[in-house]
This record gives C-alpha cells, sequence and structure tokens, in this order.
C-alpha cells in the first residue's frame, strides 16, 4: 500500500477564501471612485481603511497560508538539523 | 475633496500586475527578515505618479495587515515574543512620531533637497554601520564553521542583562532573561524613528534585539513583525485621518505580499539561523550604495557641491533605484534557495530513515 505521510489539504476551505478575497477586490476595484471620496474624508472615516485592511487580511491571509499548504509549501516537519 | 482625490491615480492592468509583484518579493523577504520592502515600494510608487504621503501612508497601511499574518504564522512555529514586539512597539510608535517631527522641521528649513540628504545620510550612515557589522557577524558565523550551533549571547547583550535596576525589570521570553525597560525604550524609539525616516525600522529592530537584548536571530526577526504591526497601525491611523491612505494601492500590494509573507515565514523553518543576518546585511549593504549614489544629487540641488547634469542626475536615480530593486530580488533569491536547500535535505532524511528502518 502506498505510504502516505501528507494530511489532508484544505482544498475546500482555500476556495471559498479565494473566492470570498476575490470578490472583496472585485469590489474594491469597481467601486472605487465610492470608496476613494468616502475613505479619503479623514476623521472617524480613518477608520474605514483600517477596518478593511483587517478584513483583507483575514480573509486573503488564511486565502494564502491554505494556497500554499495545498502546494504543499509547508513549514519543516522538525527543526531541521541545517548544515 | 477634490485636492484629496487628484491624489489618486488611475490604475491600470499594468500598474495592479506591478504593485502586485514588487508586494510579493517585499512580502517574502519581510516574512523572513521581519521587514524589508518598504525602501521599494515606497519609490516603487511615486515612479507610478503617486505623491510621497500618499506613497508612505499607503505603505504602510499594507505594512500593518501584512506583519499581522506573518506575526500570526510564525507564532505558530514558536518564533514570537509578543510582550517584547508589544513593549518595543508601543516605544517606537514615539520613535516614529518624532522622527516624522524632525522630517517636517528639516523640509521646513531645507526644503525637499535638505530631507532627501537627511534620509540618504541616515541610509548610509546606518546602513553602513549596522548591516556591515550584521553581515560581518554572518560571515564570522559561517568561517567557523559553527553555523550548526545554537547562536551565543554576545558581550554587550551579556551586560545588559546583567543590570538590575529595580521596578524597570520584565521577562522576556524570546531572551530567556529579566531586561530593564530603560534599554528596551530607546531600541524602540530608534526603530521607530528610523522606520520614519527611511521606512524601514526593522534595519535598526532586528540587530538592536539580536546584539543588544541577547535575542536569537529567528525570534527577533519575527517578533520585529509585532513592532511593524504596531507601529504600521498607528501610522496609518494617522495618515487615514488626513485622507492620505489610497486603499486601493495598499490592498493590492497586500494582496501580492501576504502570498510572499507566507512563503518567507515557511523559508525560517527550514534555515539556520545565521541566514537571518546574511539577508539583512546583505540587503542593508547593497542599499546603502543605492542611497549612496543619490547624495551628489541633493548636494547638488542644496548649491554645496557643482551643479549636476541632467544626464548625470537621471543615471544617478535609475541606477539608484535598479540597485534597490537588485537588493530585494537577492534577498529574494537568496530565502527561495535556502528554503529549496532545506527542503531537499529534509527530504533526504525522510528517505533515509525509511531505508534504514526497511520501509522501502
Amino acid at each position: 500500500m502506498a505510504h502516505s505521510s501528507t494530511k489532508k489539504k484544505p482544498v475546500g476551505a482555500m476556495i471559498v477564501m479565494g473566492i470570498i478575497s476575490l470578490a472583496l477586490y472585485a469590489t474594491l476595484l469597481l467601486k472605487q471612485d465610492v470608496v476613494n471620496s468616502t475613505f479619503a474624508q479623514g476623521g472617524l472615516y480613518a477608520l474605514l481603511p483600517i477596518i478593511t485592511a483587517f478584513v483583507f487580511s483575514y480573509f486573503h491571509g488564511t486565502f494564502t497560508g491554505h494556497f500554499w499548504t495545498v502546494l504543499g509549501v509547508e513549514a519543516a516537519k522538525k527543526k531541521m538539523e541545517v548544515k | 475633496m477634490h485636492d484629496i482625490l487628484s491624489n489618486f491615480i488611475n490604475l491600470d492592468a499594468i500598474t495592479i500586475l506591478y504593485l502586485f509583484g514588487v508586494g510579493f518579493v517585499g512580502g517574502l523577504v519581510s516574512g523572513f527578515i521581519g521587514s524589508g520592502g518598504a525602501f521599494v515600494l515606497t519609490p516603487g510608487m511615486m515612479s507610478l505618479g503617486v505623491p510621497g504621503l500618499v506613497a508612505v501612508a499607503s505603505n504602510m497601511c499594507h505594512k500593518f495587515p501584512k506583519a499581522l499574518v506573518g506575526a500570526l504564522k510564525r507564532a505558530k512555529y514558536g518564533q514570537v515574543d509578543v510582550k517584547l514586539g508589544i513593549v518595543l512597539g508601543i516605544s517606537a510608535e514615539a520613535g516614529v512620531l518624532y522622527g516624522a517631527q524632525i522630517q517636517e522641521n528639516i523640509k521646513k528649513a531645507f526644503g525637499d533637497a535638505g530631507s532627501n540628504l537627511y534620509v540618504s545620510v541616515a541610509f548610509v550612515v546606518i546602513l553602513g554601520t549596522v548591516g556591515g557589522f550584521v553581515l560581518y557577524d554572518a560571515w564570522r558565523t559561517y568561517k567557523s564553521g559553527n553555523s550548526q550551533t545554537a547562536e551565543t549571547t554576545g558581550k554587550l547583550a551579556k551586560w545588559v542583562q546583567s543590570i538590575n535596576i529595580p521596578g524597570t525589570m520584565v521577562y522576556f521570553k524570546s531572551i530567556d532573561a529579566r531586561v530593564s525597560i530603560l534599554f528596551t525604550i530607546p531600541l524602540g524609539f530608534s526603530t521607530g524613528m528610523l522606520a520614519a525616516t527611511i521606512a524601514v525600522g526593522g534595519f535598526i529592530g532586528v540587530p538592536a534585539m539580536i546584539y543588544v537584548l541577547g535575542a536569537p536571530s529567528l525570534m527577533a526577526s519575527a517578533t520585529e513583525l509585532v513592532i511593524a504591526f504596531v507601529m504600521g497601525l498607528g501610522g496609518s491611523l494617522k495618515y487615514a485621518m488626513h485622507g492620505l491612505v489610497d486603499i486601493r494601492l495598499a490592498m493590492i500590494i497586500l494582496a501580492g505580499s501576504l502570498f510572499g509573507i507566507q512563503l518567507g515565514a515557511i523559508g525560517t523553518t527550514y534555515v539556520k539561523p545565521f541566514m537571518i543576518k546574511v539577508v539583512m546585511g546583505l540587503i542593508m549593504v547593497i542599499v546603502l550604495f543605492s542611497r549612496g549614489l543619490m547624495v551628489p544629487v541633493y548636494l547638488a540641488q542644496l548649491g554645496l557641491i557643482e551643479k549636476l547634469s541632467e544626464g548625470t542626475v537621471s543615471l544617478l536615480k535609475t541606477t539608484s533605484f535598479a540597485i534597490m530593486i537588485f537588493a530585494l530580488m537577492l534577498g529574494a533569491f537568496i530565502v527561495l534557495r535556502a528554503m529549496w536547500q532545506g527542503r531537499q535535505a529534509e527530504r533526504m532524511q525522510h528517505a533515509t530513515g525509511a531505508l534504514e528502518h526497511g520501509k522501502v
């Protein structure tokens, strides 16, 4: 029997997060005029770019994490005996 | 409102791809050494026609979420000292505000050329001394053949750890010792000042954590991400209150840099700790030459030396920017190569282990 030490890859989670991330970027670019005019008002509106950054980093960050895992690029299994 | 909106450039597909690409490489290096990328991103955005302040603000607004994702990733590998990061981050925030004030005063007194000269001289002096030392230390470790062994605490760090000032001592897990915050405050402050001046506070923060406090390279570079998050969040809020953040630029760079930072963070699990110093030292020294080339341009603008011809100025500017990009690309190349070699070595170990146990 083929020996496999790999865990189940998070393909589903990657796709879901990827779609959400893509939707966020599409909205940002398609509505850029509204976004710019609202976000650049300063004052309390300053919270909008900050919140946006957190939201994008959550969804896109999770997607990119899964992306490398699905590609098989993961951290060293144990402390490497580096040369 | 109209004035503010005129700060925002039109985005086409090539611009988006360019920002995504630079973001990716910058993220890769940041994930590995804790900082980097900003020195290419800010002038890179300005070359697209983005006003200087909007470029700085948008860079900062991509930096803090990137640093957050990188810090969380590296925390999974046990490399982050959150307490040290927050303590240094708060004092760094004060340093950013002070550094920005100095910049403003210099600009008022000596104009753009004076301000640029100040930034370039800061680059050359700090990168020359700190970067040179980091690179020398990495070279010494490599030559001594001790790159396998755990890093040892230097004399300065041992002295800092030995000083006991009652009421100011805090235990930090990365150092595994109690250190007076009277030492950490100036270090954080300098990191912030440098971040406000040359946009890359980590060039002071990481070496300071390694050589002054005695933190291992891997933990220092990971903890720098916490400092970058704290500094970046405060800075972004400040700039956003003046409507200077172009969220589109910030998020497009973030799109690329989150791919990069994950990869850079993974890379740290495969390499020898002294590789952090190699990458950081090399980038610092190469960037130093890049900024050094610009010094005559600013000196001429201030009338301190003879006027340079337009052709010479243009050549120096282009060469300077090309060297900066080279520094970042070289850093990324070393990270990817080290990671590739580490993965190959791990596979070999597994294969050998399987053979020895008769599994194959």
